[in-house]
């Protein structure tokens, strides 16, 4: 499967289970978050330790997601590898989302 | 000396994933510096995602044909197709976004500011209907600005 959820708590944990988030994949990804997310907790923690290559398509495709989620609602991003990052970075997007090194730093706030 | 190579394949989305990860697999064996794959992959795929969405958005049959050329200090990467021309004819530059209100958050556009930040240099040039796309890489260690004057294309 793409992605897969999980909830720990009031949150939601959605993994994406594929080392490229890019152009051939960034509508099912926003489709695949909109079915992972629905009538789910308002936290959602997308855990992108497994994406090794992200492009300014599925960039978009997270930016969707985050707002399809709707009003309350919260995307936050956990186990960036370095060009995730450095593509958040470059785009100032790590401006607009709280970024977390895992999954268990997400679920105790520490932020990096 | 300088090593060459061409790749060729069809502008859908999957096919450019492949001729993407194809382009990589080859420089990596050509011993391309890791450390400056990543910015490479990046700044490759945003130029042919580019070309699948713009040049050729009114056929499905078109052809994206990828050049390397690694050389000591650099690395320069030709992309050209047989699609529409850039908007007046010229390279376009990074957009600026305004990223306050969450709502209006932009979804698409950052392609361009991230092939300008990538690169050491860029060059547009369209002739005989065909644009070219010359992005040109400085290698750790080497001490090239990546210029792309000097050379022919």
């Amino acid at each position: 499967m793409f992605l897969s959820s999980t909830q720990r708590g009031d949150t939601c944990i959605v993994a994406v289970n594929a080392e490229r988030i890019d152009a051939a994949v960034a509508i099912k990804f926003k489709e695949d978050m909109r079915t992972e997310t629905a009538n789910g907790p308002d936290r959602v923690i997308l855990d992108l330790s497994a994406v090794k290559f992200i492009d300014s398509s599925g960039l978009g495709a997270i930016v969707a997601s985050m707002k399809q989620l709707g009003e309350g609602r919260k995307l936050d991003l956990a186990g960036l590898t370095p060009l995730v990052d450095k593509v958040l970075r470059l785009t100032r997007m790590d401006t607009v989302f709280t970024l977390f090194p895992s999954i268990d730093d997400a679920m105790i706030g520490l932020e990096g | 000396m300088p090593e060459r190579f061409t790749h060729r394949f069809r502008a859908t989305e999957l096919a450019a994933r492949g001729g993407i990860v194809a382009v990589m697999a080859r420089l990596r064996t050509l011993e391309l510096p890791e450390q400056i794959a990543g910015d490479v992959e990046l700044a490759l795929a945003e130029a042919i995602n580019n070309v699948t969405e713009h040049a050729y958005r009114e056929r499905e049959d078109g052809i994206i044909t990828v050049t390397a050329r690694l050389e000591d200090k650099r690395l320069v990467l030709r992309i050209s197709d047989n699609g529409l021309p850039m908007p007046e004819g010229k390279l376009p530059q990074p957009k600026t976004h305004d990223l306050s209100g969450a709502s209006e958050l932009p979804e698409g556009g950052f392609g361009w500011g991230l092939i300008h930040a990538l690169t050491n240099s860029v060059r547009y040039d369209r002739r005989a209907q065909r644009n070219t796309l010359s992005m040109a890489f400085a290698l750790p260690g080497g001490e090239d600005d990546g210029a792309l004057s000097h050379t022919a294309p």
